[in-house]
């Protein structure tokens, strides 16, 4: 009966299907991911180095691709202070770390990913909510470390709980929020209004 | 109760599945409280938050799924291999080490929650990463365990029988054990860290989770129906292509957004698309082997699972998937209760359902009887029950919460352009509300469905009718 099994539905066809799709596409995906490794790392094109927390950054429409995209501007500072390129990376390293150890993604997305109970921070920094470009630090800093006394839920009745964050992991916070916004994501989120530029 | 008949494997098995129904039980408790905290915000504020509720609710699932699926491979391996499990004393170590580390690890994200920005948090109380929070020391040891339980499986199919089954899990297994140390490290670099960060959770759930459930089904449709080993290896061999012939590259869907290039929008959109292609053929193996067998199998509730997994395996992980998958969609879905509505109704749909099954042919042979038919008690009216209760509320959650998504899609990310003002307007607007209501009504109605479950597992099969006992016998 075996001998009249055609051979596109026998056995041993398809496990030899089975290992090499398997096989070729996990190769393609080392490829791929060979590729992509350099694009994203830190100082490229997509994701630039720490210390573009010393300028200022847009997210601006670029017609040829016609989406939003960052755009890395004149001297700006964060806390009117130059950082070299290893005290950037210190500091935002200290942000993310903050991020993680509070668990922000427990409620907040990044670049898209966590939870939805909560904004997504990818360009809070760049976010309207934070009046004017003057008065951006300050607000931060001061949402960051008491979020009761400074709740913005915009009517939901939502608030962040008070993590007990001191004033040097907020200021570590805003630099990695500030870095985040420079990443090339694709035009994601879309038709973001930037601060400063409503209306 | 007695589980003196099983066999060694079973036995531990069992073990792995008391702890995955406790654990599956805090799923949905936490779920329900992170459900009233989106209608009530003050709702245990700054003592059970939000991002603590919702830890548990996902990690309570990924954990209790693993234990489903460990428990699953124990039951089956003497079985499949024909001989007793090697280094079973390893594996009930491996146990009691797992389940101590998934405790403490409860715990602390309960009472301690958070802790500084240093690596002193990352590696003893969360490293707040969405599905792996838990802290590298418990990384580890959950490596260390996997490894045991790889040892368990390996070793023993290879000093008794192989099998297509046995084949493709003992290598499934490898991938899936390998693909987790791609998620512990540390960098700053937060497109790298989503890069890696979505190796795990994609190749998992999308994956190996897909071709190790694939492999119960074979497994079960032979134990439940009496299917053919070579018509079930064939099928399998089949899913297996087609799920990592699809799956593997439809990481890309996760690739738009993270600041990686361009391409990844024709690589992820193309091979996510054709993600549900191998589970439609689930669909038309199980169906037509039911079919063909007039769906007359020794263990209904089991059978009814197994059918259950197929259709929800498609319609969560496939069709669910799929709405959102394109990057033209996804551009305005990504990151909202979109993939909450899929989240609910695939790993419901795709895991849930087959691991449950699992648990009724467990209950079988715990209990010693020899078919789980017209003989129960009452017809069986609890696992009915509880079988239309838990998919009734999840579908249910998963349309409210779709309802919910698309608003949030056109209010917030369409209209609004995705600022926290957008983000809020979209929040309060009746039309979310709503769905966010209807999710907690149907939430209560899968917690009656659970609460139905346990009590089925604790105590189907204990008391058979007697006056139809005799056909069962007869029948089997």
């Amino acid at each position: 009966m075996s001998s009249n099994i055609p051979w596109w539905s026998s056995e041993i066809f398809w496990k030899k299907t089975a290992i090499w799709v398997t096989g070729v596409m996990f190769v393609v995906l080392i490829a791929l991911t060979l590729n992509t490794l350099p694009q994203i790392s830190v100082g490229s094109e997509r994701v630039p180095a720490y210390s573009v927390i010393n300028k200022h950054i847009g997210y601006e429409f670029n017609d040829e691709r016609n989406f939003q995209v960052p755009v890395i501007g004149g001297d700006a500072p964060l806390f009117g202070k130059v950082l070299s390129e290893e005290e950037a990376e210190a500091l935002v390293t200290h942000g993310k770390k903050v991020t993680q150890g509070r668990n922000c993604m427990g409620c907040h997305t990044l670049l898209g990913n966590g939870s939805y109970f909560a904004p997504d921070l990818t360009k809070a920094w760049l976010d309207p909510g934070w009046s004017s470009e003057g008065e951006r630090e300050q607000m931060m800093i001061d949402f960051l470390m008491h979020p009761q006394e400074n709740a913005r839920s915009f009517g939901s009745g939502r608030t962040m709980p008070d993590l007990h964050i001191s004033e040097d992991e907020a200021k570590a916070v805003i630099a990695f929020l500030k870095w985040m916004s420079s990443i090339d994501t694709n035009g994601f989120p879309y038709n973001f209004t930037v601060i400063d530029k409503e209306g | 109760m007695s589980i003196a008949n099983l066999n060694g494997g079973q036995q531990l098995a069992v073990k792995y599945f008391i702890v995955a129904v406790v654990l599956f039980v805090a799923q949905i408790l936490f779920g329900m409280l992170s459900g009233i905290q989106y209608l009530a915000p003050d709702f245990l504020q700054g003592v059970l938050s939000f991002n603590v509720t919702r830890t548990v609710h996902i990690n309570a699932m990924i954990v209790w799924m693993l234990y489903g699926f460990i428990g699953s491979v124990y039951w089956l391996l003497e079985e499949e291999s024909e001989i007793e499990v090697v280094g079973l004393k390893l594996g009930n170590l491996g146990f009691w080490v797992l389940t101590s580390a998934v405790a403490v690890v409860v715990l602390v994200f309960l009472f301690v929650q958070t802790g500084p920005g240093d690596d002193f948090t990352r590696w003893f109380v969360n490293e707040g990463r969405e599905y792996i929070e838990a802290p590298r020391w418990a990384d580890i040891g959950i490596v260390i365990c996997m490894l045991i339980f790889f040892y368990n499986v390996a070793a023993t199919f290879s000093k008794g029988k192989w099998s297509g089954i046995a084949g493709v899990l003992t290598l499934d297994l490898v991938a899936l054990a390998g693909i987790y140390l791609a998620g512990m490290f540390y960098t700053t670099n937060i497109s790298v860290d989503q890069y890696w960060w979505w190796w795990v959770i994609h190749l998992w759930v999308e994956a190996t989770w897909e071709v190790l459930v694939a492999c119960l089904m074979a497994w079960g449709l032979m134990k439940t129906l009496g299917v053919s080993r070579k018509i079930v290896t064939t099928w399998l061999y089949i899913e297996v292509a087609l799920m990592f012939g699809s799956g593997i590259l439809g990481i890309g869907h996760h690739y738009f957004w993270i600041g990686t290039p361009e391409y990844w929008f024709s690589i992820g959109g193309l091979f996510s698309a054709l993600e549900p292609i191998p589970l439609v053929a689930m669909v038309v193996h199980a169906v037509y082997d039911s079919g063909v067998r007039h769906t007359k199998g020794n263990n209904n509730p089991a059978l009814a699972w197994f059918i259950t997994h197929a259709f929800g395996n498609f319609f969560g992980a496939g069709v669910w998937g799929f709405m959102h998958t394109l990057p033209q969609i996804n551009l305005y879905t990504h990151g909202t209760q979109w993939s909450a509505s899929h989240g609910h109704l695939a790993f419901f749909g795709a895991y849930a359902t087959i691991i449950i099954a699992m648990f009724y042919i467990a209950a079988q042979y715990v209990r010693g009887q020899s078919s789980f038919g017209p003989a129960l008690l009452g017809n069986g009216w609890k696992w009915k029950w509880a079988l239309g209760l838990l998919n009734f509320g999840v579908v249910g959650m998963t349309v409210a919460l779709l309802i919910s998504g698309y608003e949030q899609s056109f209010i917030e990310r369409a209209v609004g352009g995705s600022t926290w003002m957008g983000y809020f307007a979209a929040q309060i607007h009746p039309w979310f509300v709503q769905g966010m209501q209807w999710r907690m009504i149907f939430g209560l109605i899968t917690s009656a469905g659970i609460v139905l479950l346990v009590w089925d597992l604790l105590t189907i099969g204990k008391h058979p009718a007697v006056e139809k006992s005799g056909q069962a016998q007869t029948a089997s």
